[in-house]
């Protein structure tokens, strides 16, 4: 299974991070992939750390087990940065997300040296100027779609369409603020 | 349904004892339960019908012609005495089982 | 034609619940498989089924109106895990014993306590000679396919039996994974209606339902559930090429994989099943001969098939998720001993217990299995036959 890639999420209850590695299941799953999306249950609250996983193979997965080394590691909260260990285990090869404002001095600072590819993107300012609410987890799929490249951006955005109608087909009002989230993220995430 | 015994192997009986009919209670005789006999005074009863519909046991026959009642169906009276208790005129006594009447 | 899709293990459980319409449904929710019943009230609620939803106060009453229902005539369903499963153990028994074929979605949780919400399979261990056909499920695919197949099996005259499918809670049963789904009309016709002989509804034949069973009886009657049993085996198998010729799934009493020409073996069920496929196949490019047997039916144990099928192996590990507590190794490790020495053969076993109260089992887990497992042929003994893998312990 070379082709087969490992993400994982790192974000806070409530904040959607399960919610984005199932759209991002999703997403990979209606371009032909074997997927998986699951999260790490633990004590359940509003504001506690939470992880969840992403595996996208074009073969059939059969691991079921936690990641260890992720190829891609997705911090949807960059709070989390001085108190969890978010580059555990991720492959250098790899790269981490950040959704950040902070300088690459401190983002160096706190990856405990990590030498991977150091991607950020501000996912609330793009999230409050589209949806004029704080949803982090649309642009921070958006973000990793780009950085990992797991499928074209054309064919993501036309998947994403279809699942937002689909999903908010009671309130299509949303539908434009959230594709308008997707288009700015995949512009606007950078690398370190 | 074939009748069930003590006797018949595993292949022949049913499947978690489950009895396909009804009305079978009549076949496990209750008689020999009882230890106290109740004894029916047809001179003294009135046939107020008081007693009849007392009776746990459905032993105390009662004719269709002209609702009275007999004598007790001693296959199934387990000597309960609640007739005894609720006749108002002594006409159910009850005594030892294995006594002299 | 199979509708490809992506859901959960839950999700995958209530798809089939909701194409198989059962009469009633009676639940009570319970982490990790309170989503079935959730979404199965969705689905009566939206009107896509037309069951009795039984929506009651604890898992002793789902099992209690489950009986209720599959006795008066009608087909249930139920799901539950853990503790759950531990509030009905009473009427798990009337179940089987009354002969009953209730179909059961058992999502597999450690029994507190300490309070623990997580995958072990101590919950399905505790009923396992309880005389429920148990069926395990290695992914969500496996835990649709066990319950399409379940209502075949169970119902079948030479079975009569309960019927429980497991499958792993959070690892599988929260898990969005890819999933071929059947036609609903197909599966209707594949599930068929229940027709029961006997039924206390029925007005033309009036019948009594779990009598006193004395001495001169309840033996016999325990009997003839072993028969049923026994039975059941050549039923699984003929409803698994019924289900293969519609579906092209191939299911047996267990899965073979690599197992034919190996020298060492993993026996285990559900979710481990998965990840040491993976690690099988790494090793067979290193042309490490690993193989794996992974047990589908538990109940009616297949012992002569298994012993059969690891009869040419040099060593063999067993992953038990559940501690029996008893010094001597757990409930599956004995199950294939026990195969393994009626048949007359001994080959170096060894049993593991492993990922209790949701412990994480990794490839690197698996593969130290297997590294232990090519010690014990090289040297063709066992020094310590029952083990822990995943424990935290002192190094001595």
């Amino acid at each position: 299974m070379s082709n087969l890639i490992e993400i994982r999420w790192h974000g806070r209850g409530g904040q959607g991070a399960k919610t984005a590695s199932l759209l991002l299941a999703d997403a990979a799953f209606n371009t032909g992939k074997y997927i998986q999306g699951f999260p790490e249950y633990g004590p359940e609250r509003m504001g506690a750390p939470i992880t969840a996983y992403n595996r996208i193979s074009d073969d059939p997965i059969t691991i079921h087990s936690n990641i260890y080394e992720p190829d891609y590691v997705v911090v949807v909260d960059d709070t989390l940065l001085e108190s969890v260990a978010v580059t555990a285990g991720l492959k250098e090869t790899g790269a981490i997300v950040i959704n950040t404002t902070k300088s690459p001095e401190y983002l160096k600072k706190v990856l405990n040296g990590y030498r991977g590819d150091i991607y950020t993107i501000d996912a609330r300012k793009i999230s409050m100027e589209t949806l004029g609410r704080y949803f982090p987890n649309t642009p921070m799929l958006a973000a990793i779609v780009k950085v990992s490249n797991i499928m074209a951006e054309d064919a993501f955005l036309k998947d994403m369409e279809g699942s937002f109608k689909h999903k908010f087909a009671k309130k299509p009002e949303v539908i434009e603020g959230n594709m308008k989230a997707i288009e700015m993220a995949l512009k606007e995430v950078k690398k370190v | 349904m074939a009748e069930i015994t003590n006797k018949t192997p595993m292949e022949h009986m049913t499947i978690g004892g489950n009895i396909y009919e009804a009305g079978n209670a009549r076949k496990f005789k209750t008689g020999d339960w009882r230890s106290m006999k109740p004894i029916f005074h047809e001179d003294v009863c009135k046939q107020c019908g008081l007693c009849f519909p007392v009776c746990p046991e459905n032993a105390i026959p009662v004719k269709k012609e002209d609702c009275k009642r007999t004598n007790f169906n001693y296959d199934y009276c387990k000597g309960c005495g609640v007739c005894a208790k609720v006749c108002p005129f002594g006409a159910i006594t009850m005594e030892e089982e294995g006594g002299t009447l | 034609m199979s509708i490809r899709e992506r859901l959960s293990g839950n999700e995958a459980a209530a798809t089939a619940m909701k194409q198989i319409n059962p009469d009633v449904v009676a639940a009570f929710p319970i982490t990790p498989s309170t989503e079935i019943p959730q979404y199965f009230s969705t689905f009566v609620a939206n009107g896509a089924v037309d069951t009795e939803f039984v929506a009651v106060e604890s898992e002793h009453s789902a099992m209690s109106a489950c009986i209720g229902a599959e006795a008066a005539g009608c087909r249930a369903m139920t799901a539950t895990s853990a503790n759950g499963l531990s509030l009905m153990w009473e009427m798990i028994y009337i179940a089987s014993s009354l002969r009953l074929p209730i179909v059961l979605s058992l999502v597999n949780r450690a029994v507190s306590g300490p309070l623990n919400i997580h995958c072990d399979h101590s919950d399905a261990m505790g009923v396992r000679d309880a005389g429920w056909i148990m069926l395990f499920s290695e992914n969500n695919q496996e835990a649709y396919d066990n319950t399409l197949m379940a209502h075949r099996i169970a119902e079948h005259e030479n079975v009569l039996l309960p019927l429980m499918v497991c499958q792993d809670g959070f690892i599988t049963s929260h898990s969005i994974e890819n999933i071929e789904l059947e036609e609903d009309s197909e599966v209707k016709k594949f599930v068929g209606e229940y027709h029961p002989k006997h039924y206390l509804l029925n007005e033309k034949e009036p019948i009594a339902v779990g009598p006193l069973d004395l001495q001169a009886y309840l033996f016999e009657h325990k009997a003839q559930q072993a028969e049923a049993m026994k039975a059941a085996k050549d039923v699984i198998l003929d409803v698994a090429k019924d289900f293969e010729a519609w579906t092209g799934r191939h299911y047996g009493l267990f899965e073979s994989y690599m197992l034919d020409d190996c020298d060492m073996a993993i026996v285990c069920m559900n979710s481990t099943a998965g990840t040491t496929k993976a690690v099988v196949n790494e090793l067979r490019k290193k042309g490490i001969k690993a193989g794996l047997l992974k047990i589908r039916v538990y109940r009616p144990f297949p012992s002569e098939e298994i012993a059969a099928a690891l009869a040419n192996v040099k060593a063999i590990a067993v992953l038990d998720k559940a501690d029996s507590l008893n010094g001597m190794g757990s409930a599956l490790f004995q199950d294939v001993a026990s195969s393994m020495y009626v048949s007359g053969n001994y080959i170096p076993m060894v049993d593991y217990v492993y990922g209790i109260g949701g412990r994480d089992t990794t490839t690197n887990d698996i593969a130290s299995v297997y590294d232990d497992l090519s010690e014990i042929v090289k040297t063709g003994t066992v020094q310590n036959p029952y083990r822990y893998l995943g424990l935290r312990k002192e190094e001595i």
